[in-house]
């Protein structure tokens, strides 16, 4: 496994380590954007009261773990998964697995991931990465999110998968433990059940803190922020807005473009040029909130810092929630095969 | 987004690594392209990270003023709170913040203070110099 592994650069760490672990055993047909619709994996959620380090807490996708898990149940693939109090536990049932050549996804924090930029490591501990073998003592190691592989100490290893702190990782590992070979009525079947669990998730979600609704929440905010928190921490906040969005991982625009990606695969698969009018819409919806994260840097910096700025932005998120709900109801008329 | 307007700024991620961006072809199907990053992302970046040299030089001030612990100042600099390094430490919550006090901090043994220095990475010494 170790000689003949080949590391594929990914937009998110989460759908980069199902598309590896899945065309390894096989599913070669697996891309990122498939991975990505099967699992349901846009959202949008707003948590009110939380700061998470110091600004608001936004998602732009679902719950980590969750696209691993659904995309996994749409295809009927069997998978383990486990969890240690142990870390001397942790690192043998690794190696054990290794040694049997199995490749294993692992949950880490990146606080102390070594070949992280400085900059990068903030206590996030939703990361997902691949080992694929061990060599005189120091892992392999696959980072979706970097163009090359890695390679970690058994030490460095231990301290990441045992980061402590909010989603703590506690040694996640998984790996596929069974599967069969996958027929196009299956995977159309999955897409099917993909998008209209995403159409629940975004129209029908109760409260207006997720959802589209969450978009027209955080918008709301907006105007009321550099009154209520003076030029500077607004800025602060709006900042962690883009960083929420564009952050490695999300291929740009807070994952609507991998979405749009998705849906013009979808409308191959099923044959339906409906599904490809839609992705022009999420398409159009990425643009603009990369449009609006240029607007809020210019209030990070000072270049432009009126209430009509922050208006602005917040009325620029008002038509990201109409071209969303619009789609999303669109999506909820298609009628699949 | 079309292809040709993937951003290639420079960032903190150069001679690290590249990142992926989903981007349309001309002929508009999609497509994945490279970056090695984008100005405005950066300067969202830059943002948070003066905002958390701001707090750690605060942090510095207190320790010299004798109104925290070093705890404290390097509690900052790992970006943690009380609760994150509690749960590093295994200590409860009220028992660090019980350390982060001078008066508090000086009588410690060293077994204590080994604790801390390890999940900070730095040596039982450097505890006191705040670099």
């Amino acid at each position: 496994m170790t000689d003949n592994f080949k590391h594929i650069q990914s937009a998110h760490c989460e759908n980069g380590v199902i598309t590896k672990l899945l065309r390894l055993a096989g599913h070669d047909y697996m891309t990122e954007p498939l991975a990505f619709g099967l699992g349901s994996g846009l959202f949008y959620i707003h948590l009110p009261y939380i700061k998470f380090n110091g600004g608001p807490a936004i998602s732009f996708r679902t719950m980590p773990g969750r696209i691993f898990k659904r995309t996994c149940d749409s295809l009927k693939i069997e998978v383990s998964s486990k969890k240690f109090r142990d870390e001397q536990k942790a690192q043998e049932y690794l190696d054990n697995l290794l040694a049997q050549d199995i490749v294993v996804g692992c949950q880490v924090g990146v606080f102390n991931l070594t070949y992280f930029p400085p900059e990068y490591r903030f206590h996030f501990n939703a990361h997902n990465l691949i080992v694929y073998g061990k060599e005189n003592g120091n892992y392999l190691i696959s980072d979706p999110v970097m163009d090359k592989v890695s390679i970690l100490s058994a030490e460095e290893l231990n301290r990441v998968r045992f980061a402590k702190g909010m989603l703590a990782p506690n040694g996640h590992l998984y790996f596929i433990k069974k599967t069969q070979p996958i027929s196009e009525e299956l995977i159309r079947k999955g897409i099917e059940r993909g998008i209209k669990r995403n159409v629940r998730d975004m129209l029908y979600i109760p409260g207006k803190i997720a959802g589209v609704d969450g978009i027209l929440y955080t918008s709301n905010k907006i105007r009321t922020w550099r009154n209520k928190l003076g030029v500077r921490k607004a800025g602060h906040y709006l900042g962690q807005i883009i960083r929420m969005q564009e952050e490695i991982g999300t291929g740009g625009g807070g994952f609507r473009f991998i979405y749009a990606a998705f849906l013009e695969e979808a409308a191959k698969y099923c044959q339906n040029d409906n599904l490809l009018k839609i992705s022009d819409e999420f398409t159009k919806s990425g643009d603009l909130w990369r449009q609006n994260a240029v607007n809020m840097a210019g209030i990070l910096r000072g270049r432009s810092t009126e209430q009509k700025d922050f208006e602005q932005i917040a009325d620029v998120m008002v038509e990201i929630y109409h071209i969303e709900k619009n789609a999303f109801k669109q999506l909820k008329e298609i009628e699949f095969r | 987004m079309k292809k040709e307007e993937t951003p290639q700024d420079k960032s903190v991620l150069n001679n690290i690594s590249s990142e992926l961006y989903y981007v349309k072809n001309s002929d508009g199907t999609y497509n994945t392209s490279s970056s090695t990053g984008w100005n405005v992302k950066q300067e969202a970046l830059d943002d948070a990270w003066s905002e958390i040299r701001e707090r750690v030089e605060n942090a510095k001030i207190a320790v010299e003023h004798g109104k925290k612990s070093p705890i404290f100042y390097y509690m900052e600099k790992n970006l943690m709170d009380i609760s994150l390094l509690s749960s590093y430490v295994k200590f409860s919550k009220i028992r660090v913040w019980w350390h982060l006090r001078p008066s508090v901090y000086k009588r410690l043994n060293t077994h204590i203070i080994q604790r801390y220095a390890k999940v900070f990475s730095i040596e039982l010494d450097d505890l006191n110099t705040l670099k």
